[in-house]
């Protein structure tokens, strides 16, 4: 087990170092000259110059790379002055401030919209996933699986502005979201994230539905299942037991990616609502032309999505009898 | 978000079993239409593509092109807001115009179906050759070839791809866009196919139909064109299809986040976008946008979901 983790860890820092050296690449060849960016108006191309050496920035490609890394890990200081500390992902000179500390600043909205957001789709998604398994062919199974279609279909801004009309506009049941603190006022900070976790929630909603129904109906038909039923165990049990377990695992799994995905920030969400989390922060960036911000943003989200993966690995090692048995072989 | 998860689930719950006898064309096509939800949407999607092949003749009947600006339908007092009800619409305006400019939201719409149509049948068909062709050579030929592949499929996979598309994008010249965006999107798409095709190249590569022709002294190309793609092929036409809303959404997303098509150019996500400021004055301008897009995208979700019973399971054949 110590070693299958050991083997897992190593790759992980192996895609990691690769996802940072593909960032750090199209961005060096790609993003325009910062020295032009911090040099304004008055520029020279004396001063344009100067700026580049005081950056570093005309130090050979490895060697800025090595910078970069390194500064993920003991911080580093751009230029004369600039400090930049411990998990150092670039400064933003538009905004005159390192990009952790942007990100730690926005982290708890993209959080909260996050949680939220995957508290409702698994309650929705397994619910309604199994009152269509057990009513397979069925009138509210057609149902359930006719909105699944239109959930996975609906893309999340169209769904926001129609919200956003209907319930801000038109009907007046609920404020324009803005990220109201829990401390600050409970009942405002639900009414204000709800209309965002709906959103956020539906399209997952909708294919967790879809996963849970196939998963159950699958897991019913097994021959473990008509076994423990014949030997009589309670139809409670049964379920439990041995329709349930086996179906949800699968679940866990992709629950743990797109969950670790949405900490990166959701980009349009949060976008359209204007809530200042990690994905309006770069979508900000985009519109900007920030190119650190846009970077860390990256590097952020695929290590979530890198560790996220790993977690769900050794969670499901954890909770599935059968891979367990496997890995110790 | 939802166009990440919509592209990896294609790839993640569909594995279509290897059918054996190939059916005939026609017939198969008669039994996806017989449902009346998958003929509705088909129907629908012909609507659309007629709209992109002929958007400079159904904008002539319509009168307003898409770039003209009628400063007689907004009215400048008001902030630009159109004049008349319902955003505008009129026998001139059939969809109503654009706020502040007063474009002709019809002709947008139609020509907007051009970017939509394009980029995401042209990144259909990009992924699908790359995924065939990439889990074709891991599967078949196995070794290093295999290794490579294998691990690149799993880091393009791990990669949060809709940051890392827009990243990109926002980061490349904007001239040329269209072609980056197919590019992009099927850089971070054809695993997904490749991975199911590599499986299946592995499994075929066993039957003894195929070891027959290798032992019979047949080339691997011959191999892989004459024994093993003929049977790949309803495991592709399924995952193509079920893989053309992600990208139609996945392109009206980054146009929405304004890293997509770039203006005057019209796209619905584009169009959407631009309506966000308007939503509570103006519904109409994101309705119609945001309609021709959820219905488009459903209704290749619907053919999708049909087709891939059809191929399957045999579904109504016998």
């Amino acid at each position: 087990m110590t070693r299958q983790v050991l083997k897992r860890l190593a790759g992980m820092v192996v895609v990691l170092l690769l996802v940072c050296l593909f960032t750090y690449v199209i961005f060096f060849v790609l993003s325009p000259d910062p020295a032009v960016q911090i040099c304004g108006k008055n520029c020279t191309p004396a001063k344009i110059d100067q700026i580049r050496d005081n950056l570093g920035l005309n130090r050979p490609f490895w060697a800025q790379f090595w910078t970069f890394l390194s500064g993920l890990f003991v911080g580093r200081t751009y230029g004369e002055g600039i400090q930049c500390s411990a998990p150092c992902l670039g400064y933003s000179f538009q905004s005159s401030q390192s990009v952790t500390s942007m990100m730690v600043q926005r982290f708890p909205v993209s959080l909260t919209v996050a949680v939220g957001a995957a508290v409702l789709w698994l309650l929705a998604g397994l619910v309604s996933g199994l009152i269509g398994a057990i009513n397979e062919g069925k009138f509210i199974d057609r149902f359930i699986s006719g909105l699944t279609f239109a959930g996975m279909s609906i893309p999340n801004y169209v769904l926001a502005l129609v919200l956003q009309f209907v319930l801000v506009v038109t009907l007046r049941w609920l404020p324009f979201p803005q990220a109201v603190a829990f401390g600050d006022d409970p009942v405002q900070w639900f009414l204000n994230f709800l209309m965002p976790w709906i959103v956020l929630a539906v399209g997952y909603a909708a294919s967790y539905t879809r996963l849970t129904r196939a998963n159950v109906i699958e897991a019913l038909q097994e021959n473990y299942v008509r076994t423990a039923r014949s030997k009589g165990l309670r139809p409670s049990v049964v379920w439990r037991r041995h329709a349930l377990r086996p179906a949800l695992t699968p679940i866990v799994t992709i629950f743990g990616m797109d969950f670790a995905g949405l900490l990166g920030g959701a980009v349009i969400t949060e976008t359209v609502f204007g809530l200042n989390g990690i994905g309006k922060m770069a979508s900000d960036a985009i519109t900007k032309n920030d190119q650190p911000v846009i970077m860390g943003v990256t590097l952020l989200a695929a290590f979530l999505v890198v560790v996220g993966n790993m977690v769900v690995d050794l969670v499901y090692t954890a909770i599935d009898p059968r891979v367990r048995i496997g890995a110790s072989a | 978000m939802s166009i990440a998860t919509t592209i990896s689930e294609v790839g993640g719950d569909t594995e279509p079993t290897l059918t054996d006898a190939p059916r005939r064309g026609s017939k198969i096509i008669r039994d996806i239409l017989s449902s009346p939800g998958s003929a509705l949407s088909a129907a629908y999607i012909v609507l659309v593509l007629c709209m992109a092949v002929f958007a400079p003749l159904i904008v002539k009947l319509s009168g307003w092109g898409p770039y003209a600006f009628d400063e007689a339908a907004i009215d400048p007092n008001m902030g630009g807001v159109p004049v008349g009800s319902l955003g505008g619409i009129s026998s001139d305006h059939w969809f109503g115009v654009e706020p502040v400019n007063g474009r002709d939201i019809f002709a947008r719409i139609v020509y907007g179906a051009r970017a939509s149509m394009v980029i995401a049948l042209a990144s259909t068909a990009l992924t699908t050759l790359m995924g065939v062709i990439f889990g074709l050579v891991a599967g078949y030929f196995g070794g290093i070839a295999d290794t490579i592949i294998s691990r690149l499929m799993e880091f393009l996979m791990a990669f949060p791809a809709l940051i890392f598309m827009i990243a990109i994008l926002s980061a490349l010249p904007a001239d040329n866009r269209q072609y980056l965006l197919v590019l992009v999107i099927s850089v971070f798409g054809w695993p997904y196919l490749a991975r199911v095709v590599r499986g299946q190249t592995l499994s075929l590569k066993q039957r003894e139909f195929v070891e027959s022709a290798r032992a019979s002294g047949a080339a691997s190309s011959q191999v892989i064109f004459r024994e093993i793609l003929p049977n790949l092929l309803p495991t592709i036409i399924v995952m193509t299809t079920l893989a053309i809303p992600g990208y139609i959404g996945t392109e009206a997303g980054l146009s929405f986040l304004g890293v997509g098509v770039v203006p005057p150019t019209p796209s619905w996500g584009q169009m959407i976008a631009a309506s966000t400021n308007w939503y509570s004055v103006d519904p109409m301008f994101f309705i119609f946008p945001g309609l021709f897009l959820f219905m488009l995208v459903l209704s290749f979700m619907v053919l999708g979901e049909r087709v891939r019973r059809v191929v399957e399971v045999g579904e109504i054949s016998s």
